[in-house]
């Protein structure tokens, strides 16, 4: 056997370490600039006046109105688009009927519309010049300026997360396992919770932890429902423009930072399961 | 008897419903919320503490309710007793208002309901609404239930009374002073030292000068901050629509409210110099910082009257509404006056105020709204649609 010398191997399929090194760099910094530093100076601007001032402003009375409002409109809106969206892809990616592309754009229409325009199409529905809003109020049902109008616009701005997560993952899993079922004499009920949804469930997770999240921050269609009554109508996004435009900065800041790590703990809790599940996970879903 | 609690920093809570949870603090019942935080004792006034001295204590300093016990306690006004609670069951009061007033209506909340319980009442609950006079004129047109309006000009008070008729159409005249209790003007408020020299009307148009004001399509100051702007070239013998379109093409930003253009101005850093409520503008200094803007006064402005009202269409009780006219007419008390003098508004009644509220507003000459015509005539004209402004800005 004649002698072979192995020289250090030589990655010929990536870039010089000097051009990696400056192409990581860049990234990094635009990471740190655009993502970490706006987050940060939330909280430090929440935390400027120190932990017990910060503390404090959550105690106001305005503030834990709005903590409530938005953990109640979340509690309602994700279940429910949850529901519909579930039976949204399941009817979309397991039948097939006339209309169906159509029915994948309207599912879409939350997110190319602006949510701004979303609260103002409620207001021109329910509100007091409309015949049906006008009954409404004068029957002591307002629903703009009111709870079911903040519900309505979170609902509308966050249907399409859960089907939309879904559709694909559906698509791609295809219909046989569900017919095999069929064919052995399963029910509809039996073939969704045995089959279907052990198949869609990790999709379905990220669909609601994105829809959660979104619920909790939306501000442009909540905006223009909300009639911005202190205490009483004010989710905390828009509850921190008021605190800032009041000159309450700390407050503002606080209430921020406390969103912020709702979406954090949001993610964490995403990171957590892909990490305990990873094998089952790398089975079933590419995220 | 009346117990408050500190809920955080100088904020106070009271009620005359109260429970203590020993070492967890005191919990009181204040209508539509039950805050909890630690008991507040009253520091009575000597025995030479006289209503007035003590109510201008009051109004000077920030503990304005534990102060205000003392006062009307000073003049043995203090309800004894407890009302049961069924008595105090829901009289809710919502107050839409426009942007500047969020810190004079907080304090005068309290001053009302501390006045209204003492006449032996049970306590209101008042949930406030702010934002562009515009816009919040728009909401309450589109359904949102205003018990009583407090905008920055009639035009959008009769903008609801004509659309909804939930107002009666002579409803400025149920109140003294126009239905204006306090009132206001247009000042300039530029940064530190003044550098880009502004000091009349005419600076404004100079090239490179950045004016900030709000959109008078939505705010009801930017639509005073039009019509001073106007006046001074009417004075000056300038073709107005010439002047004020050379100044709108200075404005970088046009917000939609009056605390929006504020915040542009003096947070975000954008502009030379805003226009704004002389209310806002002294209030800018006192919150943030005396050393970083001035307040330049022109040599002209325009006497700015916002008025309040009661929508009767909104009305759900007698109750109700026998709560809402006398939170309207209290504005006109000596005591509410000197409040809105404490927060930077020229108020009629001076009597109760503290001096220096009082002198630290410059003289100046003073148009009105009746020299254009009145908000009837000038409301169409120049900031209907295709008004006068339109033809401006979209030159």
């Amino acid at each position: 056997m004649p002698d072979i010398t192995l020289s250090r191997p030589v990655p010929v399929t990536t870039e010089a370490p000097l051009i990696r090194g400056l192409l990581i760099g860049v990234a990094l910094i635009f990471v740190a600039l655009f993502l970490f530093a706006p987050l940060v100076t939330v909280f430090v601007e929440a935390l400027r006046q120190g932990w017990v001032a910060a503390l404090d402003a959550l105690r106001l009375p305005d503030a834990l109105a709005a903590i409530r409002m938005t953990l109640t409109i979340a509690a309602i809106a994700v279940p429910i688009n949850a529901a519909f969206g579930i039976a949204a892809a399941w009817a979309i990616t397991k039948f097939d009927f006339p209309s169906k592309a159509f029915l994948i754009t309207l599912i879409d229409l939350p997110f190319s519309v602006s949510p701004v325009v979303a609260g103002l199409m409620l207001v021109l529905l329910f509100g007091a010049n409309s015949t049906l809003g006008g009954w409404l109020i004068a029957n002591d049902m307002p629903i703009v300026f009111a709870f079911p109008g903040i519900l309505l616009a979170t609902l509308f701005v966050t249907f399409p997360f859960v089907a939309r997560e879904l559709i694909p993952v559906m698509i791609e899993q295809g219909r046989a396992e569900e017919e095999a079922a069929l064919t052995l004499g399963a029910s509809g009920w039996r073939i969704f919770f045995t089959v279907t949804l052990p198949n869609i469930r990790w999709a379905l997770l990220y669909g609601v932890l994105l829809c959660n999240a979104r619920a909790m921050g939306e501000f442009g269609a909540v905006a223009v429902v909300s009639g911005k009554i202190r205490g009483e109508t004010a989710t905390m996004p828009t509850m921190v423009e008021m605190f800032y435009n009041e000159y309450l900065s700390v407050a503002a800041f606080t209430l921020a930072a406390v969103l912020a790590m709702l979406a954090l703990l949001t993610l964490l809790l995403k990171s957590l399961l892909e990490w305990r599940h990873a094998d089952l996970l790398a089975a079933t879903r590419r995220h | 008897m009346y117990r408050s609690i500190r809920i955080s920093g100088p904020r106070l809570a009271k009620s005359i419903f109260f429970r203590s949870l020993g070492e967890r603090g005191n919990k009181i019942d204040a209508g539509h919320t039950r805050p909890w935080g630690h008991l507040i004792t009253v520091a009575w006034p000597n025995a030479d503490g006289s209503y007035h001295h003590a109510l201008r204590t009051v109004l000077s300093a920030g503990h304005l309710h534990a102060r205000l016990l003392a006062a009307t306690g000073a003049l043995g006004l203090t309800f004894a007793g407890t009302v049961p609670v069924a008595a105090q069951e829901g009289v809710e009061i919502l107050n839409v208002s426009y942007d500047p007033t969020r810190e004079f209506y907080r304090e005068y909340n309290e001053l009302f309901n501390a006045w209204w319980t003492a006449q032996g009442n049970a306590p209101v609950t008042i949930q406030q609404s702010h934002g562009g006079a515009g816009a919040q004129a728009r909401a309450v047109i589109d359904g949102l239930e205003a018990t009583v309006v407090t905008l920055a000009l009639s035009a959008d008070i009769d903008q609801i009374a004509e659309r909804t008729g939930r107002i009666p159409a002579d409803w400025q005249s149920r109140l003294p002073q126009n239905s204006a209790p306090y009132t206001s003007t247009i000042v300039f408020l530029v940064r530190q030292g003044n550098p880009r020299g502004i000091e009349d009307w005419d600076d404004l148009v100079a090239e490179g000068v950045q004016v900030i004001t709000p959109n008078p399509k939505t705010s009801g100051g930017a639509r005073w901050n039009f019509l001073a702007a106007w006046a001074y070239a009417e004075r000056s013998g300038l073709d107005p629509a010439g002047f004020v379109g050379a100044m709108y093409r200075n404005v970088p930003v046009l917000d939609t409210g009056a605390r929006g253009s504020t915040t542009t101005f003096t947070q975000r850093g954008i502009g030379d110099v805003l226009l704004a409520w002389e209310n806002e503008a002294f209030l800018a200094l006192a919150e943030l910082g005396e050393d970083a803007f001035d307040i330049v006064v022109p040599s002209v402005s325009i006497l700015a009257e916002p008025p309040v009202t009661l929508v009767d269409g909104n009305i759900t009780s007698d109750a109700q509404r026998t709560a809402a006219e006398a939170y309207l007419q209290h504005l006109y008390s000596p005591e509410a006056q000197a409040l809105a003098l404490s927060h930077y508004y020229r108020a009629w009644d001076t009597s109760l105020a503290a001096p220096d509220d009082v002198a630290r507003f410059p003289d100046l000459e003073l148009v009105t709204i009746a020299d254009f015509g009145g908000w009837a005539v000038v409301q169409p004209e120049y900031f209907g649609e295709g008004g006068i402004f339109d033809q401006i800005y979209e030159e």
